[in-house]
């Protein structure tokens, strides 16, 4: 439909389109176009310059201001203290309160930008605006929504136990928080770089199942108890296939350390996402249970138990499970990049930008997978969900994990170069996803629905003997 | 006459209607049949079954209330031949009007029959879920008939009670086993709408 | 080990996502599994029959508009039959051109709703419905354009259309009936190839032949199950005996054949748009009735084929202004018989897809 066969614009229109972006406005200051992008280039130009000129010339390398990687201005300040003859419990808390700190605004942050990014990008996959209205772009929506919330009355429903319903908001959002602490943000930057990181990992993310039950049992409600009973189902289930694959990446590296395993894919320069493709959208996948995201968000499936575990809650206590679950969305990102795509390291480029700055990219992009997933999918029953984690995701990565052992084996005690080893790891491994999943799918007697049946077309009326007649014919 | 272009000439019908079962067919014009109302059930299943009528499908299930009596009118729909038949059975007893269901003929009366017995208060005998359907338990009367001109009793129109507040409404029963018991004795003490915090 | 199951009762509505307004199922669970249903309706009763008992013929027009509300044309329409066959009136052939545009547009925009919501309930979180209100969009545009309404349309009068549409409607109209098909093939490609939306919708909720026409199911809901049933061809009315078009029907009666046929009916229903179009002849829009049409005495049961099935109008006149009784076939209402054969037994996500598939409309089930 073109403009001028429309009616004509009513005044609510007319503001809208005389609304100007920030663009015009720029634009509307002087100069406009040329003018604009002339100083933006140079600027630009001279920041590289400087910046290439620190970096080649060796001047950041470990100064107290390189700020490549956060832990050398950390470490720094650590000596410093040492040598000023403070006790050493003043640098141990000094570094763990700045930590602490940055992984809070860190996720704050991302919990105002995040929600922010799911609506708009939702909102452009589905031909609408998204919110625009409240600051920039519509930036402080996320902000406006948390003082809307705050301000909202919390409801405690009858007969609910009103302990266990106080305790899940809380209880939830530790997970949420502990998971980041073995996280390598570059190569000396992380909270704690244990030893046994994937075991902790794998620790903390079935903790947020126990808060998802109290909240599901308390509430005195059928939904909450049957988005509940579902949550736990599902997460029990899922636990498994999410550790199989953590256990092929950890028997392919060697290492239970997180940062270890980054230093092996920046090692061999190959993402484990190329080297380990099943286990990748294993980890993916489960991970969306585990997290309840679209299509696997049957604990708190919106047409079926409404919101799930916590219908009954209101206010902030509710925005605070919203919260966790952008949380986790998060850290599951970090989580995939850095057993998957490579962590901090980007191909060399880590020397010149900050890690973390190239972590955080990839935690946008797989959180950017999230969001696409939830436009673009319907959700699971759970029947099938459990069948598909029980039936086929399970025995493949018990699969995988056999071939990924002899692997192992190969890549650490042959003495072949490692293009060799890995590479060969790789092609074996491609042809154990494509051939070994279309065999076992066969094998377990799943038919593509694909066949979809489309209706007939008919120029004749009639009841059930026609009906017959059409079904005889076609 | 307005019939429909599909509509079979009344006459047709209660000819063979009557051969079948005779003495079933009380009256009848162009436009429809009327039965008796004790085997209006007969009539319609011998109507569904037969070959010439293989009225297949019940449309439409309405009553109209003629003052002095009710009529319950059922328009049956045969889709392989294409036409329809209109069945009429007259419910005499003003008072406590009553028919014979059609549900064991047609399943699709099930809701129909429910909304006739609401609005119009004629009761369908070995209907299985015979209930109110668009207003609540307890409502006094019936308001499509003709008599109706408001509820009496010192009761207003709208949303004064509500079926949770009968206690002695099936609502009410089936609620009951799912109660907690701390809500129980809350209840005894009378339950106010907006109890609680 | 045995372990006993308790059955309980869960209550989805009358304020629930997927129940598309006020209206409730009480379930009795035993686990995710159905054991039985009950339906409570009337939280919208506005009491129509009654009310329309107090008005003229003409004055009941807009009752029928809220009675659908997503299918107020084909309401209108329903209602405007029945009155001119009870009365006699005659219709100009451009009128009958024109409510066959308007009830066809009517149903690809009610048809749209109808797959949006089914998709939303299957869980896909709003995308493909909202692909499906762009289209409907413009078409409410194009109501708004002819009558001044979107929703309730009050567009049809008793021997015509209430206006002739302004002429900057023709080409918007030709422009929709032109990128129709194009939209249609973007909505088969969301989801005939989504293996999850095929997974959940298919063989779930089956409706065989014979119980479908036992029970009294009509629209999509009937032709999903087979039976070619459209009142469109059967008793054609207004100008649809010189269209071309088609009947779709599904194979297995489940829930996604129901939702193909719909997509398919939007098809025919641009075959017709595209038809009438070409075909509209010039002339009087309307005849002039009185202002109080009294019919003779007699009754009529006057009926279209609306987008959620046969609609009907049960009439009777003893010859005054208003009408004697006043009887709407509601087919959201009449379509939820078989709810109990669908539900029971079923786990609670195919019960709420089936129930998405069957399309009611609460104003439509209350009344």
């Amino acid at each position: 439909m073109t403009a001028d066969v429309r009616r004509p614009a009513t005044p609510m229109e007319q503001q809208i389109r005389e609304h100007r972006s920030l663009v015009q406005r720029a634009l509307a200051l002087g100069g406009g176009w040329k003018f604009i992008l002339g100083v933006v280039g140079l600027g630009t130009l001279i920041a590289l310059a400087a910046g290439g000129f620190l970096v080649v010339g060796g001047y950041l390398d470990g100064r107290w201001y390189d700020i490549r990687d956060l832990g050398i201005p950390t470490s720094h300040l650590v000596y410093w203290m040492q040598a000023q003859g403070l006790s050493p419990a003043v640098p141990y808390l000094t570094t763990a309160l700045l930590g602490g700190l940055g992984i809070l605004s860190l996720v704050g942050g991302w919990l105002v930008i995040g929600s922010w990014v799911e609506r708009r990008v939702i909102a452009k996959f589905q031909i609408r605006q998204g919110p625009n209205r409240v600051g920039l772009f519509g930036l402080l929506q996320p902000v406006a929504d948390a003082v809307k919330l705050m301000q909202k009355e919390i409801l405690i429903p009858l007969g609910a136990d009103r302990l266990l319903f106080f305790l899940p908001p809380i209880l939830i959002f530790l997970p949420a928080m502990l998971g980041w602490a073995p996280v390598p943000w570059a190569p000396r930057m992380s909270y704690v770089d244990m030893n046994v990181g994937v075991v902790y990992v794998i620790a903390i993310s079935s903790l947020g199942v126990l808060a998802v039950f109290l909240a599901g049992w308390s509430s005195n409600n059928h939904y909450a108890l049957l988005g509940a009973m579902r949550t736990v189902a599902m997460m029990v289930s899922y636990e498994i296939p999410i550790s199989l694959s953590l256990l092929s990446v950890v028997l392919l590296t060697g290492s239970l350390q997180l940062s270890q395993i980054v230093a092996w894919q920046q090692q061999y320069h190959v993402w484990l996402i190329v080297v380990l493709p099943l286990a990748a959208f294993t980890f993916l996948f489960a991970s969306t249970a585990e997290i309840n995201r679209t299509p696997n968000d049957i604990g708190e499936a919106e047409s079926e138990i409404v919101a799930g575990f916590h219908t009954e809650y209101s206010g902030m206590k509710a925005g605070l499970f919203l919260a966790v679950e952008l949380g986790n969305a998060i850290l599951v990102g970090a989580m995939m990049s850095t057993f998957f795509l490579g962590g901090y390291t980007l191909f060399g480029l880590e020397l010149w930008i900050p890690g973390y700055l190239i972590l955080a990219t990839k935690i946008g992009a797989v959180y950017f997978v999230f969001v696409w997933l939830r436009a673009t999918l319907p959700r699971f029953r759970l029947d099938q969900l459990m069948g598909f984690a029980w039936k086929f995701l399970i025995p493949l990565a018990i699969i995988q994990l056999l071939v990924i052992a002899v692997e192992s084996m190969v890549i650490a005690q042959s003495g072949l170069p490692g293009i060799v080893t890995v590479g060969g790891s790789i092609a074996v491994n491609l042809v154990l996803t494509f051939v070994g999943v279309r065999a076992w799918a066969s094998g377990i007697g799943y038919v593509s629905e694909a066949a979809a049946s489309t209706p007939l077309l008919t120029n004749t009326v009639g009841g059930l003997r026609a009906a017959e007649r059409i079904r005889v014919v076609s | 006459m307005p019939a429909g272009e599909r509509q079979l000439d009344g006459h047709r019908v209660a000819a063979r209607l009557g051969a079948a079962l005779p003495g079933v067919v009380t009256h009848v014009t162009d436009e429809w049949v009327e039965v008796e109302p004790e085997r209006v059930q007969d009539a319609l299943r011998w109507l569904r079954d037969s070959e010439e009528f293989d009225a297949a499908q019940l449309s439409d299930l309405t009553s109209v209330d003629r003052h002095t009596h009710f009529e319950v009118v059922y328009h049956l729909q045969s889709l392989d031949l294409n036409h329809q038949v209109v069945v009429k059975a007259l419910v005499a007893d003003h008072d406590q009007p009553s028919l014979p269901s059609a549900y064991p003929v047609y399943k699709g009366a099930l809701l129909q029959e429910r909304e006739v017995y609401d609005l119009m208060g004629i009761r369908f005998a070995d209907h299985p879920d015979l209930r109110r359907l668009l207003l609540w338990e307890g409502y006094p009367g019936h308001p499509l008939r003709k008599d109706f001109l408001g509820i009496g009793g010192g009761q207003t129109s709208g949303l004064q009670r509500f079926p949770n507040e009968d206690p002695s409404s099936r609502d009410r029963q089936l609620n009951r086993d799912n109660l907690t018991s701390q809500e129980m004795p809350r209840e005894a003490g009378g339950h106010t709408a907006s109890g609680g915090h | 080990m045995t372990t006993a199951n308790e059955p309980y009762v869960l209550n989805i509505g009358p304020q629930h996502p997927s129940t598309h307004g006020v209206f409730r199922l009480r379930v009795v669970m035993d686990g995710e599994v159905i054991r039985d249903v009950d339906m409570i309706v009337g939280y919208l009763h506005r009491s129509m029959e009654k009310l329309a008992e107090e008005r003229t013929y003409t004055q009941n027009i807009p009752f029928t508009d809220r009675a659908d509300y997503l299918a107020a044309m084909s309401n209108n329409l329903g209602l405007c039959l029945a009155v001119e066959r009870l009365a006699g009136v005659e219709v100009p052939e451009r009128a009958s051109y024109l409510r066959v545009i308007f009830a066809e547009l009517q149903r690809i925009a009610s048809h749209a709703m109808a797959n949006g919501t089914m998709v939303s309930d299957a869980g896909a979180w709003q995308t493909p419905l909202l692909y499906m209100f762009r289209e409907r969009e413009k078409i409410l545009d194009l109501f708004e354009m002819t009558c001044g309404a979107r929703l309730t349309t009050n567009y049809m009068r008793i021997g015509g259309v209430s206006f002739d549409p302004p002429p900057e409607f023709w080409p918007a109209l030709r422009e929709l009936v032109d990128e129709m098909p194009a939209r249609i093939d973007e909505y088969y490609s969301l989801v005939q190839d989504n293996e999850i939306f095929l997974a959940r919708t298919q063989n779930v909720g089956v409706i065989s032949a014979a119980d479908a026409i036992n029970g009294s199911l009509v629209g999509p809901a009937l032709r999903g199950s087979g039976v070619p049933w459209d009142l469109r061809k059967a008793e054609p009315y207004c100008v649809y005996d010189r269209m071309d078009f088609e009947v779709p029907v599904g194979r297995r009666g489940d829930v996604f054949d129901r939702f193909m046929v719909r997509m398919e009916e939007v098809r025919q229903s641009t075959r017709i748009l595209q038809q009438a179009i070409a075909q509209i002849p010039d002339g009087p829009h309307k005849t002039e009735i009185p202002l109080a049409l009294r019919p003779a005495p007699g009754e009529v049961y006057g009926r279209v084929e609306g987008p959620r099935g046969e609609l009907g109008f049960y009439l009777v006149s003893d010859g005054t202004p208003a009408p004697y009784r006043f009887h709407v076939r509601a087919p959201s209402l009449i379509n939820l018989s078989l709810l109990k054969e669908m539900a029971v037994g079923a786990s609670l996500p195919d019960a709420v897809v089936a129930l998405g598939s069957l399309d009611i409309v609460v104003g439509d089930i209350d009344r």
